[in-house]
Order: structure tokens, then sequence, then C-alpha cells
């Protein structure tokens, strides 16, 4: 086990080194100065010129990503042009804002997802099948940016239920320690920072949550559907064991490694921020940083962010692995072997 | 007799003066609630370039002079009273006295040093923890501060200056307290610590920013308690925001947001002309737009109350010189060209060109206020050109690109715009029209060159006093409007919505003003 992940960690330094030659070329080839971009109209070709030199873009390309992988081997992701703050801060402080509501959005995506999928299956072609089936195919085409707004309108604007935007009342006295707003009021007792953030959470999770709920759901359906039709799931039910164990324990069980490589997947897109959704629901968090970014052709952040995602996709695929060996007793046999 | 003479008095004077019937008195405390487009980038002004970043900053920060609450005409802030040397060479600003930055640290000339030698000299201790990124609009021509005494500074210019006290009430030429600059050094802008009316207090990235009122302030204090500036990246979102009455305040919303918000009794919307300017600039260094009566012909082609309406929705006015009537020196006296397809067709006749001709039409591809699409602008006028047998071909470019080749004149007629951030005359005349910036890189996208214009530019540039630099301008404008190297297309107008329990909202040509004045009802 250690043997496999350290070979995985191993593997993530050529796979940091491939993505960053990849970014730094694509954003050097996308037309447009980023001196013109930063200044805009309003500024005199010199103070161009005198950007560029600062920004160090007036060296060959090679040397610019040298310079650039010197300084990342140091830990320093390099200053953001925008902010002339450290890439690295501006990313952390966002990426916490991003965890906090892509954890919940999984939770819930997860949690409806499974259950509609084992329901679908177990009651195949019933009402609550193709009730939850069309709802998960309008789950997926749904634009989120309609989906969103609509929410809002109902909850906020209408019904007056839940709070439009941000992640806490505007103005109440919150002080990080971890940056994870619901964390941090448990850790301080303070309940009505605590109550106000999870009520600030449930429109953008649930926006949030629809798509890969929708793809759960349909992902457990056929999963379970296949394993259903296993030899092993009669014989099962014949010795006498309930329905609900067979259906928890052997058969979910069974079918679970798919539904958790969707759910791995969909949670290591989450974590690169949702712009959208950030968007929508002024949410401060990565996916928004990177959009901003772009478009202002931050270079070192958009570097930063896109090697940022590339840890975090190799981080979740390996909990994925190491959660298929506890799930398949076949994989720990070949693991060792 | 003298009951009934009291009587009409009173009713007299409520006709006269409405207010008095129906004024109210301030209120104090409160939070105002402000939602707008984006977070700011640095607080520390001097390094800003966004119109977020301004916003947060001029809350806390102070200048030396300020523009007006709603005009563009300077006062003084931070600086009492100034004279310019008869050489025109160096500036003496008298301080005001009793002055404290929030940190507690006293204001004065070596306040004022500090704060502008970290911009202009480039060994200054701390010039290196800054991106001074727009110095030819702010200290530019600022070439040493000398401290008098306490309260006594003095500006010395390479060249004889007059939009200098102007370009001194920007944004970019706060006054940071001396302190906190070497305490903070690069973080200055997280933590920014001025003399103005409120303190900065918290700042969460992406989300909101809060000052509070500062008790010490020097000046009339705040009525309000504090300000929340909020980030609502989604126009939609931030208009809903303020039907909720989540935000008390909701900038830069679109048409029909405004629209709807202009017939709800619970918001209040004041619009006020901008300093900005829309154009089309046509290369005179190219064969075709060489020909005076081509430019002339084409401008008679160009319905700009049509892109007026249809583009800005009502939201501007259109432009016949090359700044806005809210700037002085503006000249009124010049008659627009009209739109006359006749007319264009006699001038292209004239010109040489009977069948019209082929040229190519840049459109910028970005959305400025004083160009909200400029893709459908560039497609009406490409309609507009047709007309008159001009067939042009919409050319785009990314931004970077666009201005890139724009500088260089690699385009034939290509729309851009200009915000006059310290509105004088100069900064359009001269920073856009004079031969000076003609060359590539220009600012000058025309390239335009005319020795009468710019003498006269030249001149008033030396010149002190609006009363004598505004007659030169005036000529300046009647020698634009003769040669028309632009089409100058339109002035936007800016618009502030805000719920109806506020008073005293201000608001500026430029859209950025301190809410020090501002108040809220229970």
């Amino acid at each position: 086990m250690t043997q496999f992940i350290s070979r995985r960690l191993f593997h993530l330094i050529f796979i940091l080194i491939g993505v960053s030659i990849l970014v730094f070329l694509m954003l050097r080839l996308i037309p447009g100065d980023p001196a013109h971009l930063l200044l805009g109209e309003f500024a005199s070709p010199q103070d161009v010129a005198r950007i560029r030199e600062q920004l160090g873009l007036d060296g060959s390309y090679p040397f610019q990503y040298w310079i650039y992988l010197k300084n990342l081997f140091g830990g320093d992701m390099g200053i953001s042009i925008r902010s002339n703050l450290p890439v690295s801060q501006e990313i952390f402080d966002r990426f916490l804002a991003t965890v906090e509501l892509s954890v919940v959005a999984m939770f819930i995506s997860s949690f409806i997802g499974i259950m509609a999928g084992v329901i679908s299956s177990v009651r195949k072609y019933s009402i609550f099948d193709y009730g939850s089936m069309v709802m998960a195919l309008a789950g997926i085409s749904m634009p989120i940016f309609w989906l969103g707004l609509m929410l809002m309108y109902l909850f906020a604007v209408k019904l007056g239920v839940l709070p439009m935007m941000g992640r806490f009342t505007m103005g109440m006295d919150y002080h990080p320690i971890t940056g994870l707003v619901t964390l941090d009021s448990l850790f301080k007792g303070d309940m009505v920072l605590f109550l106000n953030s999870l009520k600030h959470l449930i429109l953008p999770a649930f926006t949030l949550a629809t798509i890969p709920m929708a793809i759960i759901a349909r992902m457990t359906r056929s999963s379970m559907l296949e394993v259903m039709s296993k030899d092993y799931i009669r014989t099962a039910r014949a010795k006498g064991l309930s329905y609900h164990r067979v259906i928890f324990q052997h058969a979910l069980k069974n079918a679970f490694l798919p539904i958790l490589t969707v759910i791995g997947l969909n949670f290591g897109l989450l974590l690169g921020g949702a712009v959208l959704t950030e968007t929508i629901f002024s949410w401060p968090g990565l996916g928004r940083y990177v959009v901003d970014s772009l478009l202002a052709r931050d270079y070192p952040a958009v570097q930063g962010c896109i090697l940022f995602f590339a840890v975090i996709m190799v981080i979740v695929n390996l909990i994925v692995d190491i959660l298929y060996f506890y799930l398949d007793p076949r994989l720990r046999i070949d693991g060792k072997g | 007799m003298k009951r009934l003479f009291w009587f009409f008095s009173i009713l007299a004077a409520m006709v006269v003066f409405p207010s008095l019937l129906f004024a109210q008195t301030p209120v104090k405390g409160g939070t105002l609630t402000w939602g707008r487009g984006g977070d700011s980038v640095t607080l520390d002004l001097a390094q800003a370039t966004d119109g977020e970043s301004i916003k947060g900053g001029i809350q806390v920060l102070e200048n030396l002079v300020m523009f007006k609450k709603d005009s563009m005409n300077v006062e003084p802030q931070l600086a009492t009273s100034w004279s310019v040397s008869n050489d025109g060479l160096v500036w003496t600003f008298k301080l005001r006295r009793g002055v404290k930055f929030h940190d507690g640290t006293p204001f004065n000339a070596n306040a004022v040093k500090v704060s502008f030698d970290r911009v202009i000299d480039k060994n200054h201790p701390f010039h290196k923890y800054g991106t001074w990124r727009y110095p030819a609009l702010g200290l530019g021509p600022v070439k040493e501060v000398r401290v008098i005494d306490d309260f006594t500074v003095a500006l010395r210019t390479e060249k004889p200056y007059a939009p200098l006290v102007a370009n001194l009430a920007l944004w970019l030429c706060p006054i940071l307290s001396p302190a906190a600059i070497e305490k903070y050094k690069g973080d200055i802008g997280r933590n920014p610590v001025g003399t103005g009316p409120f303190k900065f207090v918290k700042w969460i990235k992406d989300d909101q920013i809060i000052v509070e009122r500062n008790e010490e302030y020097w000046g009339q204090k705040p009525h309000l308690d504090r300000i929340i500036l909020k980030a609502i990246p989604e126009v939609s979102a931030r208009f809903m925001a303020l039907q909720t009455g989540a935000v008390d305040i909701a900038d830069d919303l679109d048409p029909d947001s405004i629209q709807m918000a202009k017939g709800n009794p619970n918001f209040k919307v004041i619009e006020q002309p901008s300093v900005n300017v829309g154009y089309l600039a046509m290369n005179t260094k190219k064969p075709v737009l060489s020909n005076k009566l081509v430019r002339q012909a084409i401008s008679h082609s160009i319905d700009k109350q049509t892109i007026i309406k249809t583009i800005f929705r009502g939201l501007a006015i259109p432009a016949k010189s090359p700044f806005a009537p809210s700037i002085w020196g503006y000249n009124y006296k010049i008659m627009d060209y009209d739109y006359n397809v006749q007319k264009a067709k006699e001038l292209l006749a004239g010109a040489g060109y009977p069948k019209g001709f082929d040229i190519e039409l840049w459109a910028m591809p970005v959305s400025r206020g004083y160009m909200p699409e400029p893709v459908k602008t560039a497609e009406l006028i490409q309609g507009y050109l047709a007309a008159v047998g001009i067939n042009a071909k919409i050319v785009r470019h990314e931004w970077g690109v666009y201005l890139d080749k724009t500088m260089k004149g690699e385009h034939d007629l290509c729309m851009l715009g200009w915000l006059g951030g310290n509105a004088d005359p100069d900064n359009f005349l001269y920073g856009l029209l004079h031969s000076d910036n003609s060359k590539p890189p220009a600012a000058n996208i025309a390239f335009w060159q005319n020795p009468e214009f710019d003498r006269l530019v030249k001149e008033a540039q030396g010149l002190f006093g609006k009363e004598k630099r505004a007659p030169l301008y005036l000529k300046a404008q009647e020698i634009f409007h003769e040669e028309v190297p632009w089409v100058p297309l339109a002035h936007s107008t800016i618009v502030r919505i805000y719920n109806k329990k506020l008073h005293d909202v201000p608001l500026r040509p430029n859209g950025l003003n301190s809410f020090q004045m501002i108040w809220k009802e229970k």
C-alpha cells in the first residue's frame, strides 16, 4: 500500500511538469499582450513597456519558463500580476470557500443520487423509476445559470425563506481559524453564525449538486441493475437474508466501485471551483478567481490555479484508489502481488 | 393684517423653497450595504487600475485636493491652499493642520513626501513594493517633492504643467500614513491607512470590504456607522439584492434593470453625464482617410441618435467634441455634423470617390461604459457607411492585440474611448490628439497632426487658470471639428440606483464618490 502511494506521488512530479509546460505554452500562444490587458486603453505606451519589463515578459519563452520552474520548486508560485500578492496566498484564501461549498454539494448529490438510483433499480420501470430518471435527465441538461437564478428568485426574493448570496449575512462577525465558516463557528460555539452559514449554503450547494446528483443517480441505477442480476444476489436472498440487507450490504457494495469513481471525479471537478454557481451566489471561491485571472491574462495566477487543480485531481484519484482497496478485496490481493 | 402678511410670507417661502417643507434631519447610524460588480484588487489607490478598487479606497484615503461631490471642479481636501511660482515649475501647497491618520500618525508634509516619493522616486525604499501603473496620468509630471516646513510642501515639475492640480485630485495621488507604509510594505493595499471619513476594518477577498466611521475625522463626521462593499458579480443577482433590500445601492445594472428600477417607487435613480467619450478614430495616415472631405463624409453618414437609442438605450448624449460638456472649456457653439446621407455622398464625390471605397472597420472586443456593445455599434456603422457607398469590413481582434495594433496604426477605422479621470481638457486634447502622441505606439490613434491645434494645446499647458486656458481649448475644438480625425460618438450617462431610504447620495461625473454625507432612514 505504501509502495502504491509513494509510486503515485512520484508520478505527480511528472504530471506537474507536463501540466506546467502545457499551461505555460497555451497561455502564451493566446494572442494578446498581458501588459496591455492589464493596463487597458488608458495607459501610455511608456507604461506598457515598463510593465512588460517588470513582469519579465521581455525574455524568451524558455527563459521565462526556466525562471518559473525554478521558483516553483522553491515553493513560489509567483506573484499575481493583478494584485501583486503571492499566487499561493490568493489561491488558498479562495480554495477554502470552494471546499466548503463542494463538500456540502457532494454530500447532497451523493446521498440523494445514490438513494434515487438504488430505489429506481429495485423498483425498475415503476413510476418512481421513470420519475427519478426524468429528473436526472433534466438535472444534467438544465443550465446551471438558469436554475441558480430561478432558485434564488423563488426562495430568496419571492418566499424570502433563504438568503440569496454569500457565505454568511453581510457584516456578521467572523474571524477565520480554518477558513471554513461552518467549522469555525462550531469550534467557537457560535451557533448563530453556524446556522446562518448553513442556511447560506443551501441554495448554492443544491444548485451545484444538481449535475453530479443526476450522474450519480443514473450510474447507481445501471450499476445496481447489473449486480442485482448476478447469481450471488439470488443466492443471498435464497439463503434467507433480508431484502434490505441484500440490497445495501451485498448489491450496493459490489455496485459501488463505478459509483465511487464518478463521485471522485465530480468531487475533483467541484474542488476546482464552480464558476457559474460561485458567480450567481456571490460565493468567493476559486472558480471565479480563475476566470477573473484568465480575463486579465494574469499568467502567474492562471498557471498556479491549473497546477493546483492538477494536484487536487491526482490526490482525489489517489484517495478513490485507496478506497477501492478497502471496498474490493480482490484489488488488495493484486496490489500486494 | 399682520397675520395675513405672515401667512402669505410662509406660503411664499414654501413655494420658493419646497425643500424647507420636506427637509429631513439626517439620522446618525446605520449600515450602508453597497452591491457592486466585483471585488477591489487593492486599496492602495496609487496602484489601482480598476473602478472597484477606487470605490473602496476613496472612502478611506484622501488627497491634497479633491473634485467636488457632484462636479469635476477641484476643491481643497488635505491642502488648504496652493500657489504656483512665476516660472510655473513649483507648486506650493499649504496643508491642513490637526489632521491624524487612522493609526494616530499626524498628517504633515513628510506624509505627503513619503506618499509621493514612493511612486515617483525609483530609489525610494518603498518604491519596490508597488506596481505604479499609471504615472503619466497622476504624479508623472512631478520631479521632486520638497518639505518646506511641517505644513508646507512644494512639488516641482520639469516643465510648466497646468493640469497638475486636477491630476492630484485623481485616485492615483492618495496620502497614506508613512508609519503604515513602513509597517505593511507590499501589503499596504490590503491595510490602507488614510485620513478619510471612514476607517478600513476588514476585507474578505472576493466577498466584502467593511469600513466604519472615523470618529476623529477632521471634517464633518459621516452619519453612517459603517459601509459594507459587497461583490455581487452577477447583474441579475445584484438587482435582486436591491429588490430584497439585501443591498442599499446596486452599481452597474443593465439597461433593462435600470428601466425597471425607474418605475419602482422604492428606488431612487440619479443620473449624471459622464466624463468619457466613445469615438471612431480615422487613421489619417491611410491614403483614403487622409482626405478631410472623406472624414467629413463619414461624419455625416453616421446617425448618432439611433446609436444612442439602440445601443446606449438612451443613457448617453451625442458627442461633437473630444470631451464631454461636464468638463470646463467645452465648446457649445460647435454645430455637429448632421446625419445627412445626401451630403455625405456629395462630399465623397467631391473627394474623388463617387462610388465609395472598401475599408476596414475595427470593432472593440470588450464592452465599456463609453461603448457598451461595440460589435453591434460596428454593425450599425457598417450599415450607415454602406448607405453612402463605403463598403466597410468589420475586423475583430482579441483585446490585447487590438490595443497593440491600433497603437501601431494598422487599422483604417477603429473604435475606442477614453475616460478623462482628471476632467481636464488637456487629458483628451493633448493625450489623444496631439502630434507628440502620434508616433507608434501611439495614443493618438488617428495619427492626426495639425500644427495649429498642437500649438494651442501646448500653449494651454503652460498657462495657469481656467480663464486663460479655456479660449485656447475652444479654438482647438473648432479645428478638431473642421478636420474631424474622429467621429466622436457619445458621452455615456452614469446612473446610481439606490433604496429610497438613503439620502444625500452623491454622484460625480466619474461615478467615484466618498459616501461621507449619506444617511439612512431607520
